[in-house]
């Protein structure tokens, strides 16, 4: 008897420990309800925004960088998120919290269009 | 120099010169590095002859008269492509200065800024103040509406113009008029003149006679060029079809950075060099972006553009000059013409 319960308590000890683990590590982020956070970029380079489609999950903060000599913008064609004009290396991050398909473009030069995609 | 050059010019365009076209309405461009060419035009068929020579006679009839077209000196920028557009700008201005005759007036066609920046403008300002042409008219150029609609360089170069900064006026007989082909671009177009702006159009040369000289001019081209890099005006075919019926039809724009030349029937198509940086030519780079060109190599690629109006011929001439002549030219020999005009056609 003794030693049944000493053998279960060696097995259960871990297993216990890793259930806590667990519940610990989950509910963090259900207990706020927030999404998880993630980031993605989108390099504006020649003239293009590159990837011209990116996908990303709900909840990302999609960050463009301008590497060209020229400056550009990001602006949403439905009016969502529009950047203030990006002098070469500037920066502009939108954080999308909603699932859909953002189409925008550079309001200097509208041949330069991408779209994000928010599953 | 100039005798020299003429001769060769002649002798080189003889051919093109014997067709004996009536030289009314004829229309005149021409690129020049240094030396001159001119491509004169009736009907869709090119012919060309000196320039020199033409305007000598011409010019003693009087009404005659000179402007000049200075395009994209992007105050402000400041990468390797050209670290100061300032004192290329003051070398431009100081060319306009060198001209023989005081220029009646200056265009700008657009992109004064960089960034649209107060200070840039000021700059700009005060280079400009130092040009012997006392008149400058302006149209806005996409860098130059980049933060607030336009609405400051309304305030500073567009008191007079309407809707973004279009308006038009008349000089000696010649009827001007400056497009805004820059604001409110609509995402995957090109450059836009928008409705508002082709019914005013329409109605300002309403009941001009045919035989008025117009002058177009605007910051993208209003001809494509290339649709790739956006080099072109979605609804320029519109404003177009209102200037057919006039005889002689001379189209500056700015914008990409160098010359280019088109003639479609009595409409001639002009593009001006940058007074700050090179940009590629269509399609032989990933991107529109500036281009770089060894320090000794870029005041041959910026310059300014010349245009003369010659009463008799009721026609313009147009002659681009870059901030620094060619080597060629500089040491007597004809220069090579600094665009190929390889795009005219009837």
């Amino acid at each position: 008897m003794k030693r049944k319960n000493m053998w279960i308590a060696a097995v259960a000890t871990p297993v216990m420990i890793a259930m806590l683990l667990l519940f610990v590590g989950s509910p963090t982020v259900k207990a706020n309800n927030q999404p998880p956070t993630a980031s993605a970029a989108v390099k504006i380079d020649n003239f293009v925004f590159g990837p011209q489609t990116l996908t990303v999950p709900v909840g990302t903060t999609v960050t463009w960088t301008n590497a060209d000599d020229i400056p550009h913008t990001s602006v949403s064609t439905e009016g969502v998120f529009k950047s203030r004009v990006l002098d070469t290396d500037e920066k502009f991050s939108y954080t999308f919290t909603k699932a859909g398909t953002y189409p925008y473009y550079c309001t200097i030069h509208p041949k330069m269009t991408g779209k994000v995609v928010v599953q | 120099m100039p005798d020299k050059n003429e001769n060769l010019i002649d002798q080189n365009l003889q051919d093109l010169n014997n067709d004996g076209v009536d030289r009314r309405g004829f229309l005149k461009c021409m690129a020049w590095a240094g030396t001159g060419l001119v491509w004169t035009m009736s009907g869709g068929i090119p012919v060309s002859r000196a320039f020199a020579k033409g305007y000598g006679k011409d010019a003693a009839k009087g009404e005659d008269f000179t402007f000049v077209q200075i395009s994209d000196s992007h105050i402000g920028f400041n990468k390797p492509a050209n670290p100061d557009v300032t004192a290329t700008l003051q070398t431009a201005i100081n060319k306009i200065n060198a001209m023989p005759h005081t220029p009646d007036f200056i265009i700008h066609t657009g992109d004064l800024s960089q960034l649209s920046k107060p200070s840039e403008f000021d700059t700009l300002d005060q280079v400009l103040k130092g040009a012997s042409a006392k008149q400058i008219f302006f149209v806005p150029g996409e860098h130059d509406m980049l933060t607030d609609n336009g609405e400051q360089y309304l305030q500073r170069y567009g008191k007079d113009t309407k809707g973004t900064g279009w308006s038009s006026f008349d000089h000696k007989g010649v009827h001007f008029v400056g497009l805004v082909n820059v604001a409110n671009l609509k995402a995957g177009g090109m450059g836009s003149l928008g409705n508002e702006q082709l019914e005013w159009l329409e109605k300002d040369l309403k009941g001009r006679s045919a035989s008025t000289p117009i002058v177009l001019y605007a910051h993208i081209p209003l001809w494509t060029i290339y649709p790739d890099w956006g080099w072109g005006t979605d609804d320029s075919e519109q404003a177009l079809s209102y200037v057919k019926r006039f005889g002689s039809v001379t189209v500056l724009n700015g914008h990409i950075h160098q010359i280019m030349q088109k003639i479609e029937g009595k409409v001639s198509f002009h593009t001006a060099m940058s007074t700050a940086f090179p940009q590629p030519a269509p399609g032989t780079a990933p991107s529109a972006g500036p281009m770089k060109v060894p320090a000794d190599q870029l005041q041959k690629v910026l310059g300014i553009t010349d245009v003369n109006y010659l009463v008799s011929g009721r026609s313009l001439a147009v002659v681009d000059s870059p901030l620094e002549d060619s080597g060629a030219s500089a040491s007597g020999n004809a220069g090579e013409p600094l665009a190929v005009v390889d795009s005219i056609h009837g």
